[in-house]
């Protein structure tokens, strides 16, 4: 009977569901308004509005779309080789990849951040973390290039990062896995009270952008989670999550989720600056990469550095302090003021607003509940400046707006909640699809925020797109947010997995990105700036090619005198001068990718053949309209012959 | 005379703007060049609009057999005009003082102005004879070897004022800032002769 009622009931509701037609499409749609396509519409020839740089999460890699037409311009190479253009795979970008470790051909992208000047952005640079291998890359905005990529030695999951303050002048790299420091074989279980969490400050030079470990301060052994550094008023002050303050070492989702409060650390990093600068600190033998893209030699170089300088909070008065925060917190996130520092207990269905001025005036009467390690413990209520009640389920990250509002994500619940500072009350929530992790406000990292869109960046999208399998993409979603009520506008695929991102307007930016590489700048050592100087070495058994290419054709283009077990180089210069004339270069049988090159650049790969023949090699970008002439041939001689070697154009 | 032959020395003067500015400027836009390539065409060689402009213009055009764009050394008019522009301008300058000063009649602004006039319509007719050597007389070897419907060969030749569209490309030719001062340097000159002439018939 009971089955009989239900399957009853079950008719009842689908032919509801049938008569009312739109409204399963409706609910799918959540805040989607009528005219979102109009909003949304990029006319073809016109330009978005806003560059937005996505995290490529697993891929290793940073993607840019424009908005708010959800459009994919690029994907920028960073921790991952890219056969598409060589990256990692031509012999001046493989340093980019090495480590302390050897050569790494993947990384896990994690959080980007843009550089400001004064708390605004200003777009020269664009930063992001290696979570797996902990590593920080500097993407320069005027190429979209890979520039730079620096090992973080002495860390275990760099996921508080890679976050800057409001001049550029430090970015850092908190551990997320508390770790033995310096490394040494123990026992796991004997974790406690001995491993350590590192949290790292690396300077940027202001005029080359170049990355420096000033300090790493040797915390108590937490996981760092998330970072953001204060402003405005709180500038010179950094704020980190902790989860596993229990500090557990296994099966951590439920013993890393026992304490009711975990800790925000506020980091005094002026204090501490001026520290190591009057000799504090202790020097620490440690092993570790720094790689840098020369841009007049279009090469990479990459040094193994061995010492930094390590900090004990506890040898530097005022450092640090422990804001206590509910339940494993995700996200801490300050406000375009640089008041409040806004927690995300992801176990916890509030939000916890710390205040600065609480907080200094807190330090100032020594308002403490405790200490942790000999690192004082606020007192919670003396620094709390609100809470948001029952917002939602999971809590993880809010970003603002430049109206007095706070948008944040719930993975749990599955939604984004807007609310306003000061009074703490919701004011309107929207649901996602699905499950969302970090959300982004162009510019919501800064004292000025653009609040026209957000974009929610999910983790995963079920029946959203057209399947493809057991592997489906994830996904963004385009809000409006002038409104009191937020306006779902898009959803557009993402590669990898978006963890964060960072948008910023594109007239900040476009008129600074490069058209092409000047040949009068070009000083690869390997360059070759016309056909004239083309010509062919061989040096033992390795030979190398000095090669030219233009539209539509190499120099050279015939080579005899190669044998097999040479090892060939190409080294070949795209000596274009016009925008968007890029050339390829791929060789039948080379164990490599190809190379793409663009115009006035020099690119190195190589080739060793295996069989006697001839053989050719080509051109892989469709450059022009005798692209398809842009060919040649290499003779392969036996190991030893006589022919000699020579090579032609024409 | 005296208001004469200050005309006179401003025209002479003016004529030196031509170092600073173009006589006559091309540009070639396609759908793959939406920002156009353009040349400036000065009275001592040819630059392009941006940095890079010639070598392309010079790319493009090897595909249909053109020639490149020309150096000061390849003619011999980018040599010979600014001397004789630098001439004209210092005899305009003395013929002015020497008006001023009484010591010569109006009418050698007369003389200098014909002089000018001559040569300005040399020079437009030998521009327009580069453009159509430029444009016609083509590599045997080109890549591609186009004909009109006449089954001729194809004329690339830009036009000599105005919009002409020639395969993807849409060739502009306009007159620039620099013949605008060669206009006035040679206007100038003509009031210099009829004041001076006027003021000479009332003295009588």
């Amino acid at each position: 009977m009971k089955k009989i009622n239900f399957i009853l009931s079950f008719a009842i509701l689908a032919s509801l569901l049938v008569s009312c037609g739109g409204d399963n499409s409706n609910k799918k749609s959540g805040a989607l308004v009528g005219n979102a396509a109009e909003r949304v519409y990029v006319a073809p020839g016109e330009y978005d509005e806003y560059y937005a740089f996505l995290s490529g999460g697993f891929s290793g890699q940073l993607s840019v779309y424009g908005l708010p037409s959800g459009r994919l311009f690029k994907v920028i190479p960073v921790f991952s080789q890219n056969p598409e253009n060589g990256y990692g795979y031509n012999e001046e970008t493989k340093p980019m990849l090495n480590t302390s470790y050897g050569f790494i051909p993947w990384g896990d992208a994690h959080h980007p951040d843009i550089s400001q000047t004064n708390g605004e952005l200003d777009g020269r640079w664009i930063f992001i973390n290696e979570n797996n291998t902990p590593r920080i890359a500097r993407i320069d905005l005027t190429t979209f290039q890979t520039a730079e990529i620096l090992e973080i030695p002495n860390s275990a999951g760099n996921h508080s990062s890679s976050f800057i303050t409001e001049n550029t002048e430090y970015i850092v790299a908190g551990t997320r896995f508390s770790v033995p420091s310096p490394q040494k074989d123990m026992p796991i279980e004997e974790m406690k009270g001995t491993f350590k969490g590192p949290l790292t400050f690396i300077s940027i030079h202001p005029e080359t952008g170049n990355l420096n470990i000033e300090f790493q301060l040797i915390m108590p052994g937490f996981n760092y989670d998330l970072s953001h550094p204060g402003r405005n008023k709180s500038h010179g002050w950094f704020f980190f999550t902790t989860y596993n303050t229990e500090e557990a070492h296994s099966l951590l989702e439920v013993n890393a989720s026992q304490n009711d409060k975990d800790y925000i650390a506020a980091v005094n990093w002026k204090v501490i600056e001026q520290y190591v600068k009057n000799g504090g600190g202790t020097k620490m033998a440690v092993k570790y990469a720094h790689n840098i893209l020369n841009e007049s030699t279009h090469t990479a170089t990459s040094t193994i550095l061995n010492e930094i300088t390590t900090v004990n909070p506890l040898d530097v008065p005022g450092a640090v302090y422990y804001l206590p925060t509910p339940k494993s917190p995700h996200g801490c996130d300050v406000d375009p003021s640089g008041e409040y520092i806004v927690g995300s207990g992801k176990l916890s269905t509030d939000l916890t607003v710390h205040s600065f001025s609480k907080m200094l005036k807190a330090i100032e009467e020594k308002n403490f509940s405790g200490e942790a390690y000999g690192i004082p413990i606020l007192n919670f209520e003396a620094i709390n400046a609100g809470v948001v009640k029952q917002a939602g389920l999971g809590p993880l990250h809010t970003e603002f707006d430049d109206k007095g509002n706070g948008y944040t994500s719930f993975f749990i619940s599955s939604e984004i909640v807007k609310w306003k500072l000061e009074t703490w009350e919701v004011v309107d929530r929207q649901p996602v699809f699905y499950s969302i992790g970090h959300l982004m406000v162009p510019g919501g990292n800064s004292r000025k925020p653009f609040g026209k869109y957000m974009l929610a960046l999910n983790k995963i999208t079920k029946d959203r797109y057209l399947p493809t399998g057991p592997e489906v993409t994830q996904s963004a979603q385009l809000f409006d947010i002038t409104g009191e009520k937020m306006e779902l506008l898009l959803d557009f695929p993402t590669i990898g997995e978006p963890h964060y991102a960072a948008g910023i307007p594109a007239e900040i930016l476009m008129k600074n990105s490069k058209k092409i590489y000047p040949l009068s700048e070009n000083k690869h050592p390997n360059v070759t700036l016309s056909e004239k100087e083309a010509k062919v070495v061989r040096n033992g058994n390795e030979v190398h090619v000095y090669m030219t290419m233009i539209r539509s054709h190499f120099a050279p283009d015939n080579i005899e005198g190669v044998q097999v077990g040479d090892k060939v180089f190409f080294h070949v210069t795209n000596l274009e001068q016009d925008y968007d004339v890029p050339h390829g270069f791929a060789m039948i049988g080379a164990n490599t990718a190809e190379l793409l090159i663009m115009p006035g650049e020099t690119r190195t790969s190589t080739w060793e053949p295996k069989r006697e023949g001839v053989w050719p090699f080509y051109c892989t970008d469709f450059c022009s309209a005798l692209h398809q002439e842009m060919q040649g041939y290499i003779r392969v001689s036996p190991k030893g012959s006589s022919v000699p070697l020579k090579w032609s154009l024409d | 005379m005296k208001k004469a032959s200050l005309l006179m020395i401003l025209g002479a003067l003016l004529l030196l703007a031509l170092y600073k500015f173009p006589l006559w400027n091309i540009t070639l836009g396609a759908p793959q060049y939406p920002d156009p390539l353009g040349m400036n065409i000065f009275f001592n060689g040819v630059q392009g609009v941006e940095e890079f402009d010639i070598q392309n213009i010079d790319g493009v055009n090897h595909y249909i057999g053109m020639k490149k764009v020309p150096k000061k050394e390849d003619m011999w008019e980018f040599t010979v005009f600014p001397i004789f522009i630098v001439a004209m301008s210092a005899i305009g300058i003395l013929i002015g003082f020497l008006g001023f000063f009484k010591k010569i009649s109006y009418k050698w602004f007369l003389g200098w102005l014909v002089v000018m006039l001559v040569f300005g319509i040399y020079g437009l007719y030998d521009f327009n004879l580069w453009l159509q050597d430029y444009g016609t007389d083509l590599d045997p070897k080109a890549i591609m070897k186009l004909t009109d419907a006449q089954g001729n060969q194809m004329s690339y030749k830009p036009p000599f004022i105005g919009t002409k569209h020639i395969l993807n490309f849409t060739a502009q030719s306009y007159p620039r800032i620099g013949t605008l001062f060669v206009f006035l340097g040679t206007l100038f000159p003509l009031l210099a002769y009829v004041v001076g002439k006027k003021s000479s018939v009332s003295k009588k």
